[in-house]
């Protein structure tokens, strides 16, 4: 059976060290896919004026094709260079819920995912996604520095 | 046809400045512009507030809430047996993970919310209550429930029937569903009909929705900081409204958008408190509320007359019936217009059952309403019930919450000016949207009407509004009139679809995604 690992990317410089190691590690398993997944920052409870709503779907396509092209489409490229066998996906919500679920629905081993981009008090106030996510997951998870 | 237009909004805004306080030295001939445009205007503005013949009860209050019971009953009291499925909808325990990122329910709701929740809400409940007396509120509060059918109707044709464009932006509304289900259902007129409402629905969003959101702010701000000419405050009004529709800063609308319902929450949660503080007299406030219903407790108008300040002030303030809240909620991409339907009708209810009836117990709680204890009838002023302040309006919530939580009348002018703030950006969207389908989409055709939008708001801020706003409100009740009108000729496909959901619900077929 195929063993998936779920690569968490935030566009940040991490990532690269994060493909890296997903890389390593689907070298080390041999049977392995990895999923690349992008997670648009969005919640259904802000607030928003008439004009965004009309244009949100508009502003999700473009989002989405910004995000594969920026960081999943890359990635992509990258690990089938190096022949390793990888899917992207772009999704909209919170990052923690989105990797954990996405794990969940694949059946996923392990979230490999990097370091809080951002550091300072928004993050030790409410707590970066990260360590969100390490607290919530449901599979183990793998932060690189 | 877009020139002639704008030469006649062009006319109105002259004369509207003619009416303000630059034009001091002139004061017999702003007199004599504001006479005639009162004359020229006139005739349609007493058609709408015109009373059935015989009573002092006006025509169009009747129309909504007939319509209103129309639909309750044509739709099995719909907001009663869907309001749990409602609160589900917008929890988002129906909503498909993969259309994350889309507008939820939540988001449609609130967005037409704040266009709603304003002066109605604490400036118009007090004139019912000062004038129908606490019975005021009885009437209100069932007119805010029956108008929940009327909302679910009109937003589910809205969804139904907009128009989705090949760049992924969405337009709807009662214009879309007239022309497009008239057609659909092979009835001729569609298209005019569709036209008038349009015409009456920029009006409205320049009157109602603009004009008279500035000129209330204004009142609100001089009345706390001292008086100073409402054109100040109306260019400032104008350049935040200009930065928001024409610049693009979305920040600014983000804020208030965020503010506002903080807001509302800050102005529910601050009644509570009042109630619960007063606890021992909220029976005898729904005493007075059922006994008022009834019998008038001495108000001018008795009965009747409670019960007209009541219906009308529900109507003011949910726009149930208008059709405004349908160009709000057509933005959800849902598969399924009846939830777009079914989710609106918790707007009336958090509007007007929840919110105005909040004002109006803290009003009755807090004594405001000046009692005869000898008889044991409210004592008038003329044709009001005299209050301890001798307030009404605006200043009369403000004096009762005040006479709890003494700083709050400066919350409650902040509060007036966000809701005015955004209501305004709200009806920019409906009458932007009401322009583009006169005269098509695009750029230069947006910006015109945008354009004119924010030299309104400057005007609003600063004219002596008197015929003008009348003629603004009568806009947005001549919205009503071709709205309902033609809802009754199309709730038969809202019936279609309600029933196709409610078999598909039962079966199982539509199923929660959490929850």
């Amino acid at each position: 059976m195929t063993t998936k690992l779920v690569i968490g990317l935030d566009g940040h410089e991490s990532g690269e060290r994060v493909l890296d190691y997903g890389k390593r590690m689907a070298g080390l398993i041999k049977d392995c896919e990895l999923l690349v997944v992008y997670v648009v920052e969005w919640s259904p409870y802000s607030f928003q004026t008439p004009e965004e709503n009309a244009e949100r779907h508009k502003r999700r396509e473009e989002e989405i094709s910004l995000a594969k092209a920026r960081v999943v489409d890359p990635a992509l490229a990258k690990l089938s260079e190096a022949g390793v066998k990888a899917r992207g996906l772009v999704r909209h919500g919170h990052v923690a819920d989105i990797l954990n679920a996405i794990a969940k629905q694949e059946n996923a081993e392990q979230i490999i995912v990097g370091r809080a981009s951002s550091q300072g008090l928004v993050n030790r106030l409410f707590g970066s996604s990260t360590s969100t996510l390490v607290m919530s997951a449901h599979v183990p998870v793998t932060v690189i520095g | 046809m877009r020139n002639l237009f704008i030469a006649l909004l062009v006319q109105i805004a002259a004369i509207a400045v003619a009416g303000t306080s630059f034009a001091q030295e002139a004061m017999t001939l702003d007199q004599q512009v504001n006479q005639a445009f009162a004359a020229a205007t006139g005739p349609f503005v007493s058609f709408i507030f015109a009373p059935i013949p015989g009573t002092s009860f006006p025509w169009i209050v009747m129309w909504l809430v007939i319509a209103a019971s129309i639909f309750t009953l044509y739709f099995g009291f719909v907001q009663f047996r869907f309001f749990g499925h409602a609160i589900s909808l917008v929890k988002g325990d129906y909503s498909d993970p993969e259309d994350a990122g889309e507008v939820s329910h939540f988001q449609a709701l609130a967005t037409a919310l704040s266009g709603t929740v304003g002066l109605g809400n604490i400036a118009g409940v007090a004139v019912a209550v000062g004038i129908g007396g606490p019975g005021a509120t009885f009437w209100m509060i069932l007119a805010g429930l029956l108008g929940m059918a009327s909302k679910f109707t009109e937003c589910t044709l809205g969804v139904k029937f907009r128009n989705e464009y090949d760049d992924g932006t969405v337009s709807g509304g009662p214009m879309y569903y007239i022309s497009k289900g008239f057609k659909q259902l092979g009835i001729p007129g569609g298209k005019p009909l569709a036209i008038l409402f349009s015409i009456f629905c920029i009006f409205g969003a320049l009157g109602g929705g603009n004009m008279f959101q500035a000129n209330q702010a204004h009142a609100q701000i001089a009345g706390i900081v001292g008086d100073y000419p409402g054109w100040i405050t109306g260019i400032a009004f104008s350049v935040i409204v200009f930065a928001v529709i024409i610049g693009g800063m979305k920040s600014i609308a983000r804020v208030t958008e965020k503010v506002v319902p903080f807001m509302g929450i800050l102005y529910v949660a601050a009644a509570i408190i009042i109630l619960l503080v007063n606890y021992d007299k909220i029976g005898w406030a729904f005493g007075q509320i059922f006994e008022g219903a009834f019998t008038g407790l001495g108000v001018a108008g008795g009965l009747v007359g409670a019960l007209i300040q009541g219906f009308k002030r529900a109507a003011f303030s949910n726009e149930a019936g208008v059709g405004s809240a349908a160009i709000a909620h057509s933005a959800v991409r849902t598969k399924e217009p009846i939830t777009e339907g079914v989710v609106s009708l918790l707007e009336p209810f958090i509007d007007t059952v929840v919110i105005c009836t909040m004002t109006a117990l803290v009003i009755i709680i807090t004594g405001q309403l000046i009692v005869d204890p000898a008889t044991g009838k409210y004592v008038l002023d003329g044709s009001m019930i005299a209050t301890v302040g001798g307030t009404s309006g605006v200043a009369l919530t403000s004096a009762a919450f005040g006479s709890a939580i003494s700083w709050f009348p400066y919350v409650l002018a902040i509060a007036v000016v966000l809701f005015a703030f955004s209501t305004m950006i709200s009806w920019s969207y409906y009458g932007l949207k009401a322009w583009t389908y006169l005269f098509g989409e695009g750029k230069t055709t947006e910006l015109i009407f945008k354009l004119i939008f924010c030299v309104f708001v400057i005007i609003g801020a600063a004219a002596s509004l008197g015929p003008v706003i009348d003629f603004s409100d009568a806009a947005i009740f001549a919205m009503a009139v071709v709205n309902i009108f033609a809802l009754y000729f199309l709730m038969r496909l809202v019936k279609q679809e309600f029933h196709s959901y409610r078999e598909r619900l039962a079966s199982g077929e539509i199923k929660k995604f959490k929850g």
